[in-house]
């Protein structure tokens, strides 16, 4: 098996794994980038949320050779010292309680904001579809906004 | 705790922590460490200005992280700004006073701390300004503390701390130490910002998944789909086929394939073929169950409240209101599934656990007992906990991976899947209740009585507690049932039913809440008056109950109309010493499904640390009723949980939040706690709000659609 080629975070990256080893996997146990979190497994709480070429994926389903080739930005490349609108929005609000799930929702903010500079509510519903258990919500909405504001 | 004697810190171990244990009074104390002040086991003070709180309760969303450096920083005059915090390690000295062990839950850690934590912050104070008073030979009395500095205020000389911890570490404690008066509070009582905010929005945060030891293997676990099963045999040569898989070793809960990662433990995990004995268990339903709790429900329980002859008044009342309210298992679903990373060195080696965890000493005794040393060889290393509700109280992840690490020689990091932690927890106990009721002409009620039919979390983890029958804690909010009503008999069936039940965010409260405060519901509707007007005339003995009613009620807009295609429901509730009234707005769409639009929350929790915390924990203990209230549900089918995952344990997501007010009571009363007291209200105040709204009195959770 050749190794597949990806660029994570602006770095190109060769890894030596089964293809269909999900990329989340090839993430954090592989590159140990490890803020890009493990949920579910079958892309329905979004904490593995990543972008790929751009575009918020959920990693814990993407078998790794599908990224082959493709740009990969996980919450460590999203910015230099969290400098990100959505990172800077999230911080003022004082987003996360236990914080698992943030990751995710803060990429997930990050894509959707890229696309839609000024979402309203009801694009922020379709779009933010990610699972937090500890409730952080409502935060999450007033931060989104704040970042539209503020980017 | 009116403890005098100090803990003193004694050295500095391995990468920067500080082991603190206890020197009775009158011993002395260590030699002063050169450099950094370490006047008890909380504080750390460097020569480069840089203050370190060691916080011994595990952070897991609610804020301890940040509510414990504010009680010390508030008496030590710290600068906010350089405070930096490290989890505490197992130790004596990290002791939970409210449960004489190192352990975080009962919403304790605030309360618990409020003293010591201030009293530690206070005495390293008093001994820095002393230091300073003596490097400028002037009278103590001259100098003050203020922001990390002690200025001599005739001079206007300054020190900083970092400055005076050397000589501050060579001076004696001080034998009392007087505590600020609340109204010179600058830190207590304020929006803090939340220390560990920034490392949760840049991936940094590192919690139990994510740590790496080097060596580490990874391993996941084959365990019996039935409770109380055991492997009979297993056949590992698929699963070590499957490249990646180091070995497939059995461990007291099942069949571990550790691995180079995580998937390709899971691939060999999926190809290991194992048989199972599967005991006892393996014919119960959920139907069996509910079965079992009706005929229990039958007969007599252990007394748990007795006020006058409930019997002979309802035999005489007027009218009688009589109802069965049933709730399900349930499940955590902590967002980062069980996890534990654990080294067992051979040969008496020692120990170190790597673990989001709510109960250190736990931990520390079974990692001793395992690795076969004494409990200071432990090392227990606590990371931040990606949720906790009850479920990292448990050690059967921790065990796991110590019994993993023992058996395959190294570090083993053992990881569950999310079907793994739908199937194989200890679940928030189901629940069957009888009440009847009496009133009389008016409606007023004049007895009251509540059985209650479930199994007993206590009866597994702290036996002893169990006394005649009676599980104290499962009939909490059962028989602090707080109406005024003249005779009241609530009584308790401990009932096993196979299924292992454990601690659920708000425990017991929260069945009790859903079933009182349903049913006084149907009280001031068969009396056809005003649900929140019939409980403020019966709480007029419970004052504080009554103040966040009111409070919750005239916020909520409470008697004005609500919104079109809109009713409001109330409930009122007490746990953990907070008390907690919540107004749910809610509506019904045409194919059943319920929508709650507004929850306004009223909350009296006594003296408040930081408000911002306290809403986020109310808004965080609705949603987590919320979601249990609408869909939550385990049911058992052949001794099996029939759930995996989310999409069949459903969680609320962001477009079904519902707008959260919380308002919080200014109060000097005896402090409570809010990790938890948010969630009970929620279910009752919802499900009163549907019958409200349709007339449908939903008496089983969850509510599911309405039709």
């Amino acid at each position: 098996m050749p190794p597949i080629v990806l660029t994570v975070n602006g770095k190109r990256q060769s890894v030596d794994v089964a293809p269909d080893t999900p990329l989340l996997w090839v993430l954090r146990d592989n590159l140990g980038l490890t803020g890009t979190k493990f949920g579910c497994g079958i892309a329905q709480c979004g904490a593995c949320t990543v972008h790929l070429d751009g575009t918020a994926v959920r990693s814990c389903v993407m078998p790794v050779a599908a990224a082959a080739g493709k740009r990969v930005t996980t919450i460590e490349g999203l910015s230099p010292s969290r400098s990100h609108a959505v990172q800077r929005a999230w911080i003022a609000d004082d987003v996360p309680q236990c914080g698992y799930c943030q990751s995710g929702q803060i990429m997930a903010a990050a894509a959707l904001l890229a696309k839609n500079r000024s979402p309203s509510d009801a694009d922020i519903d379709a779009a933010m579809t990610n699972i937090c258990r500890c409730g952080t919500y409502q935060r999450i909405r007033a931060a989104v906004h704040r970042a539209a504001q503020e980017a | 705790m009116e403890r005098r004697e100090f803990l003193q810190t004694a050295s500095v171990v391995g990468a920067g922590l500080v082991i603190g244990f206890y020197l009775p009074p009158g011993r002395g104390r260590m030699p002063a460490a050169t450099g950094p002040f370490a006047p008890n086991a909380w504080l750390r003070i460097g020569t480069d200005e840089s203050v370190l709180v060691m916080v011994d309760r595990s952070e897991m969303g609610q804020g301890v992280a940040t509510s414990l450096p504010m009680l010390l920083a508030e008496e030590l005059e710290a600068d906010w700004s350089k405070i930096k915090i490290e989890f505490a390690p197992a130790d004596k000295a990290y002791t939970n006073p409210m449960f004489g062990m190192q352990g975080t839950g009962g919403s304790t850690s605030v309360r618990a701390a409020f003293t010591p934590l201030r009293k530690a912050g206070a005495a390293a104070r008093e001994l820095l300004v002393a230091a300073a008073a003596q490097t400028w030979s002037v009278d103590k009395a001259e100098c003050r503390a203020e922001k990390g500095a002690v200025i001599h205020t005739p001079s206007k000389r300054r020190l900083t701390y970092g400055k005076l911890a050397a000589k501050a570490a060579a001076l004696p404690a001080p034998a009392e130490v007087p505590l600020k008066d609340p109204k010179d509070w600058k830190i207590l009582g304020t929006r803090v910002r939340r220390l560990d905010t920034p490392p949760k929005v840049d991936g940094s945060a590192q919690f139990g998944i994510d740590v790496r030891i080097p060596g580490m293997l990874v391993a996941v676990i084959a365990r019996c789909p039935v409770f109380g099963g055991k492997v009979a045999r297993f056949d590992a040569t698929k699963a070590k086929a499957v490249p990646g898989v180091r070995q497939v070793v059995q461990i007291s809960s099942g069949v571990a394939v550790v691995a180079d990662g995580y998937w390709p433990a899971k691939k060999g995990r999926d190809a290991l073929e194992v048989s199972w004995d599967e005991g006892a268990n393996a014919s119960v339903s959920s139907a069996s169950i509910t079965q079992l709790f009706a005929q229990r429900a039958e007969q007599p329980g252990a007394v748990a409240r007795h006020d006058g002859e409930a019997e002979t008044a309802l035999a005489s009342a007027g009218s009688k209101l009589d109802a069965v309210y049933e709730a399900p298992f349930l499940a955590h679903a902590t967002m980062e599934p069980m996890n534990c990373t654990a080294h067992v060195r051979p040969d008496g080696g020692g120990v170190d656990i790597w673990a989001p965890t709510q109960f250190q000493t736990g931990c520390q005794q079974l990692g001793a007992g395992i690795g076969g040393v004494a409990p200071e060889k432990v090392q227990v290393h606590t990371t931040y906990l990606g949720g906790g509700f009850g479920r990292r109280f448990e050690l059967d992840f921790i065990q796991e991976a110590l019994e993993a690490s023992k058996t395959a020689g190294a570090p083993v990091k053992v990881i569950w899947s999310r079907e793994d932690d739908i199937r194989q927890a200890q679940y928030r106990p189901a629940c069957y209740h009888r009440f009847r009721a009496g009133v009389d002409a008016t409606g007023q009620p004049v007895a009251w009585t509540h059985r209650i039919v479930a199994p007993s979390i206590f009866a597994r983890v702290f036996p002893q507690t169990i006394k005649n029958g009676l599980d104290e804690e499962a009939v909490e909010g059962g028989v602090g049932m707080p109406y005024t009503i003249p005779n009241v008999h609530v009584d308790y069936l401990l009932t096993d039913t196979g299924i292992p039940v454990g601690f659920w965010r708000s425990v017991n409260n929260s069945y009790n809440a859903f079933a009182v405060e349903c049913f006084i519901d149907e009280l001031a509707h068969a009396a056809k008056r005003d649900p929140y007007e019939y409980r403020r005339d019966l709480l007029t003995k419970a004052p504080r109950h009554l103040g966040v009613l009111n409070l919750a009620a005239s916020k909520a807009g409470w008697g004005t109309a609500p919104p079109a295609g809109r009713a409001r429901g109330i409930a009122v509730y007490k746990s953990f010493e907070t008390y907690v009234a919540e107004v749910a707005e809610v509506s019904v769409a045409s194919d059943g499904a319920v929508r709650v639009h507004r929850v306004v929350c009223a909350v009296d929790c006594g003296p408040v640390v930081n408000p911002d915390i306290v809403e986020a924990q109310m808004q965080s203990g609705i949603v987590y009723g919320l979601t249990a209230a609408l869909w939550g549900e385990i049911t058992i089918d052949k001794g099996r949980v029939q759930q995996s995952n989310f999409h069949d344990y459903r969680m609320l997501r962001l477009a079904e939040m519902p707008h959260i007010e919380v308002h919080i009571v200014p109060s000097s009363d005896a402090q409570g706690g809010v990790g938890e007291p948010g969630t009970p209200p929620i279910a009752p105040a919802v499900c009163n709000a549907i019958f409200a709204l349709t007339g449908k009195r939903i008496r089983k959770l969850p509510i599911g659609k309405i039709v």
